[in-house]
């Protein structure tokens, strides 16, 4: 039978593993008001530049940015760091294998962020876009359309989303966590507050370093959103008038052809 | 080629003789372009023109996106990501592509219920419904193969759920599904025959869209009223129509502008509000995703293929006459498969004289219910398989094949249809008043 074999089985799977964003309505995904929000929301510089300092000092540990090429951390629309300091980041902060060299060397611009799931953590490259924040109501997508996809909103929801109980399953220490689907993850809570100091002696309670980092995990997941919604902007645009000159070509040519007893409709 | 009497092109200079009898190409350009049209027709007959752009949009964003793309298991994420991140205009081509497959359906499914609404598939247009119908199959073919190739995990599981299917099929199922897939399950051999069918079908596609054309253009074009064109004389065909050009030219322009403006929007501001965020994970056959959902454009089939379990009266019946032959997930693809079937016979379930709903009363009332028959089928594939939604999808099927099976056949006797307009000429008159007696110029 078809729904046994597909979805009842699928869906008793993953109960049993939680391990994918489902959406259930258990969980808190807090709507955060960031820079890059809706369709003249940018990026913000700095703010990408905390978030690389807490990834490289934090989450680096266990999680990889494998998609990302580090020569990415100069782009205009990212962090916008310069060459040198793209350079010398590299090379301080990892390691790489070199086929010809048969060894490691210290990592340069033109590789990239390392892979690291040693300890079972997922890549972290496309997170902001593989979680969905906001669902419904009732699968009508009306959320996702207001507040957007919400993928840097659950990354910054889990990280504060701690609630100090443990539980152990199976050997494996669960942390309760109020954004996990399920509400049980394995993760032990990654940041406190005051795990990094910023040079400019930005704010660095758990509140904003979650944040910080849950946009620079936007940038990983989609570095030409600038880009984009710049090209989305001047097409909607040039369209729009467009169709307005469209709009009186055809007016003006059926004009004699409906005459002036015109009624509407 | 027969159709509604008009100008021809006439070749006038040596040169233009000179080709006209060797290759008449002009002349059939000429024909094609300057097609008598109804001079009714509303903003409904622009689907045409925006399935047309969009089989464009997708060849040809496909044919560069292919370039850049590796179809290998272990390759085909990456490369994604290569298009979205380092090929120059990457991350644009690729959302187009992805929003255009979303476009191209919505359009379809216009255009599929206008011709429902308006009675376009009655005779004479019946080859140009079943064309139609076929150029949908083969969209949704294409539609489920593109969404495999980016190799996340809505991509691979969807496979698998889809290809299942076929496996449902008695005593030949399992071989076609190794066919399909290229051995026991989703696999490399899978991803490499679903790109190379992938870039096949658009052309397939394009093919079939000219012998719809060319169909349409025989008959003429259906109208609002459902009242053909007079073919009686020239003079008589020019009171019901205008050419094609420039007339719907500019006018189904305007609408494609239109309808653009709002596409960009969505590609320049929400790219992946349609899809599914789990496709950004990369395929791995060893966790199942919570819900396997198809692409939006599915659902509605894909509520139709859920509905019958095998709690349901209609399955039992089968599987007992059928000595078990015919189980609940066969009967579903059965449903799936038949709820299109059921619609591309409408040209000989549909009994009434009156082709355009305009006309009949009661017709109008069981359209507007299967219109929101569809939207609820569309919203309940998403949901899980329990109740009530399982209840809720089985009434919504069983309205979709009474729609077809039983209601169509029994208001053309039952209805008594309003008086139609004599002509075209009419209707537009009664519309937009007499032309000017003098033109603009």
């Amino acid at each position: 039978m078809f729904k046994k074999l597909s979805i009842a089985a699928i869906a008793a799977l993953a109960l049993s593993s939680g391990a994918f964003a489902a959406g259930g309505g258990d969980q808190h995904i807090e709507n955060i008001d960031f820079s890059f929000d809706g369709p003249f929301g940018k990026f913000d510089q700095n703010q990408l530049q905390r978030g690389l300092q807490v990834y490289t000092e934090v989450c680096s540990a266990c999680h990889g940015l494998k998609y990302v090429p580090l020569r990415t951390l100069s782009d205009e629309g990212g962090p916008h760091l310069p060459e040198d300091q793209v350079r010398a980041y590299a090379a301080e902060n990892f390691e790489v294998y070199d086929e010809a060299l048969e060894d490691t060397r210290p990592a340069t611009p033109v590789d990239h962020f390392p892979e690291n799931n040693g300890a079972g953590a997922p890549d972290l490259s496309m997170m902001a876009k593989a979680r969905a924040g906001f669902h419904g109501p009732y699968g009508l997508g009306i959320n996702q359309f207001l507040f957007g996809m919400g993928g840097p909103d659950y990354i910054a929801s889990l990280l504060t989303g701690y609630t100090g109980e443990e539980k152990e399953e199976a050997g494996v220490t669960l942390y309760e966590n109020t954004a996990f689907p399920g509400g049980w993850i394995s993760m032990a809570p990654p940041l406190y507050g005051e795990d990094v100091d910023f040079n400019d002696g930005h704010a660095n309670d758990l509140e904003h370093i979650s944040e910080d980092v849950s946009a620079f995990l936007m940038w990983t997941a989609e570095p030409q959103m600038m880009a984009r919604k710049q090209a989305g902007f001047v097409s909607v645009f040039f369209l729009t008038i467009l169709s307005v000159l469209l709009y009186l070509t055809n007016k003006k040519i059926w004009a004699p052809i409906k005459g002036k007893g015109r009624r509407g409709s | 080629m027969a159709g509604i009497p008009h100008d021809h092109y006439e070749p006038k200079t040596g040169g233009e003789k000179w080709v006209h009898s060797r290759l008449p190409i002009v002349g059939l350009l000429y024909d094609t372009i300057m097609l008598p049209t109804p001079k009714n027709l509303n903003w409904m007959w622009i689907w045409g023109i925006i399935l047309t752009f969009c089989l464009a949009l997708q060849i040809v964003t496909g044919i560069i996106l292919a370039m850049h793309y590796t179809p290998h298991v272990d390759l085909a994420f990456a490369s994604v990501e290569h298009i979205m991140r380092n090929v120059n205009g990457g991350h644009m081509l690729r959302y187009l592509h992805m929003n255009g497959a979303s476009l191209f359906f919505i359009a379809v499914y216009a255009h599929i219920f206008r011709g429902l609404y308006y009675g376009s598939y009655k005779t004479p247009r019946e080859i140009t419904w079943i064309i139609g119908m076929l150029i949908f199959v083969l969209m949704m073919g294409a539609g489920f193969m593109g969404y495999v190739l980016p190799w996340g995990q809505m991509s691979f599981w969807g496979a698998t759920v889809i290809t299942g299917l076929f496996g449902a099929i008695p005593f030949i199922g399992e071989p076609i599904q190794t066919l399909l897939l290229g051995g026991p399950a989703v696999d490399n051999a899978t991803l490499n025959r679903f790109f190379s069918l992938h870039y096949l079908l658009p052309f397939v596609i394009a093919g079939l869209v000219i012998v719809h054309i060319w169909a349409f253009h025989t008959t003429g074009n259906n109208n609002p009223t459902g009242v053909e064109v007079r073919r009686t004389s020239k003079a008589d065909a020019e009171k019901d129509t205008l050419p094609f050009w420039p007339y719907f030219v500019i006018k189904d322009l305007f609408a494609l502008a239109v309808i653009l403006a709002v596409f960009f929007a969505v590609v320049g501001f929400m790219p992946n509000y349609l899809g599914h965020p789990d496709n950004y994970i990369e395929a791995n056959a060893l966790a199942t995703p919570a819900h396997i959902v198809p692409e939006w454009y599915f659902l509605p089939f894909y509520a139709i293929l859920r509905a019958f379990t095998s709690e349901v009266w209609i399955v039992i019946f089968f599987e007992f006459i059928t000595g078990g032959i015919i189980d609940a997930k066969f009967f579903g693809v059965l449903a799936m498969f038949g709820a299109i079937i059921v619609m591309a016979l409408a040209p000989w379930l549909d009994t009434s004289s009156v082709r355009s709903g305009r006309y009949r009363p009661m017709f109008k009332w069981w359209f507007w219910l299967l219109v929101v028959d569809f939207i609820v089928l569309t919203w309940l594939g998403a949901m899980p398989a329990e109740e009530p939604y399982a209840t809720f999808s089985l009434i919504a099927s069983a309205y979709w094949f009474g729609y077809f099976l039983v209601i169509l056949p029994l208001l053309g006797v039952i209805e008594k249809p309003l008086p139609q307009p004599a002509t075209i000429e009419e209707d537009f008159a009664a519309h937009y008043g007499k032309p000017d007696s003098t033109p603009a110029e």
